[in-house]
């Protein structure tokens, strides 16, 4: 029966979609009976998803440009 | 193949490197216009001040332009602009270093060292809460709170995209160690964000009720 510790090391694979068909049904089955890692994985999957949809940064204004002027390319 | 769909389609970056290589120095502008974002979010997210961020940034275009003939393509070109870029930032930061972390990677099982806190569950829907300014302010915030060792690999992991590979090339770190790196990272960037996401104890007693006492 996998534990608590080896599903924390395994947590980024298991998100990245890295793991074996056998160690994700372990991790799985471990799921089913274990709140903390339950929140734990999708507090993190949660994490991810906002890191990638909801982090903007404004490219400054002419940035491109003054890079193509100092290439000579413009 | 359909020759009209052939002729409007955009031309690859290893299409482009190859023009300007072959001396169509004009071809290199697509690849600004490419790319200038994700060099720039990533060394924002790096150094402190934004001047620097774009000093950095054209010093690593103009440095991959002038040394496009050393290019060979095993890696992608956004990964090598990426790697000049992160090592023009490390080189002008003193600062500014991550292998102060890198004892770290020589825990066998990073995971076991670390005992996760704020365990109790998140709304559906985090962003809902907040304006869209402000989360993206606090994923920033959060950013730059990871030490640079994590933030590098969160950077180009978790907001580019990257691969394990193409972060562990621009990076110059095994493909173990950014596993490592990543793992722990995401680990404290949840944990940064939780007080924020979190269901307080009204919303979970209401959805408790409307779940028929289903949910945790």
């Amino acid at each position: 029966m996998i534990t608590c510790e080896e599903v924390l090391r395994e947590l980024s694979n298991f998100l990245d979609g890295e793991v074996s068909p056998a160690l994700r049904a372990e991790i799985e089955e471990h799921l089913i009976s274990c709140h903390n890692c339950t929140v734990l994985l999708d507090t993190t999957r949660k994490t991810l998803t906002l890191a990638g949809d909801r982090y903007f940064v404004e490219l400054p204004v002419g940035l491109t440009e003054r890079v193509l002027e100092r290439l000579s390319l413009q | 193949m359909d020759e009209r769909v052939e002729t409007i389609r955009e031309p690859t970056d290893s299409e482009l490197v190859r023009r300007v290589q072959k001396g169509e120095k004009q071809a290199f502008a697509p690849l600004v216009h490419r790319h200038a974002r994700t060099v720039y979010r990533v060394i924002q997210g790096l150094v402190d001040n934004p001047a620097d961020a774009e000093e950095i940034v054209q010093e690593a275009f103009l440095k991959s332009f002038q040394h496009i003939q050393s290019f060979r393509g095993e890696a992608k070109f956004r990964t090598w602009l990426i790697q000049i870029a992160v090592n023009e930032a490390r080189m002008r930061h003193r600062k500014y270093q991550p292998g102060r972390h890198d004892s770290l990677d020589e825990e066998p099982r990073d995971g076991q060292e670390y005992h996760p806190r704020e365990l109790a569950d998140w709304r559906p829907n985090p962003e809902e809460k907040l304006a869209r300014q402000e989360m993206s302010l606090l994923i920033g915030r959060g950013i730059r709170a990871l030490p640079k060792g994590y933030r590098e690999v969160f950077l180009l992991r978790d907001v580019e995209h990257l691969s394990n590979e193409e972060a562990a090339a621009a990076l110059e770190l095994t493909v173990p160690a950014v596993k490592t790196r990543l793992l722990r990272a995401r680990l404290m960037m949840r944990e940064y964000l939780a007080p924020y996401c979190k269901m307080h104890w009204p919303e979970r007693f209401l959805r408790r009720l409307r779940t028929g006492g289903r949910a945790r």
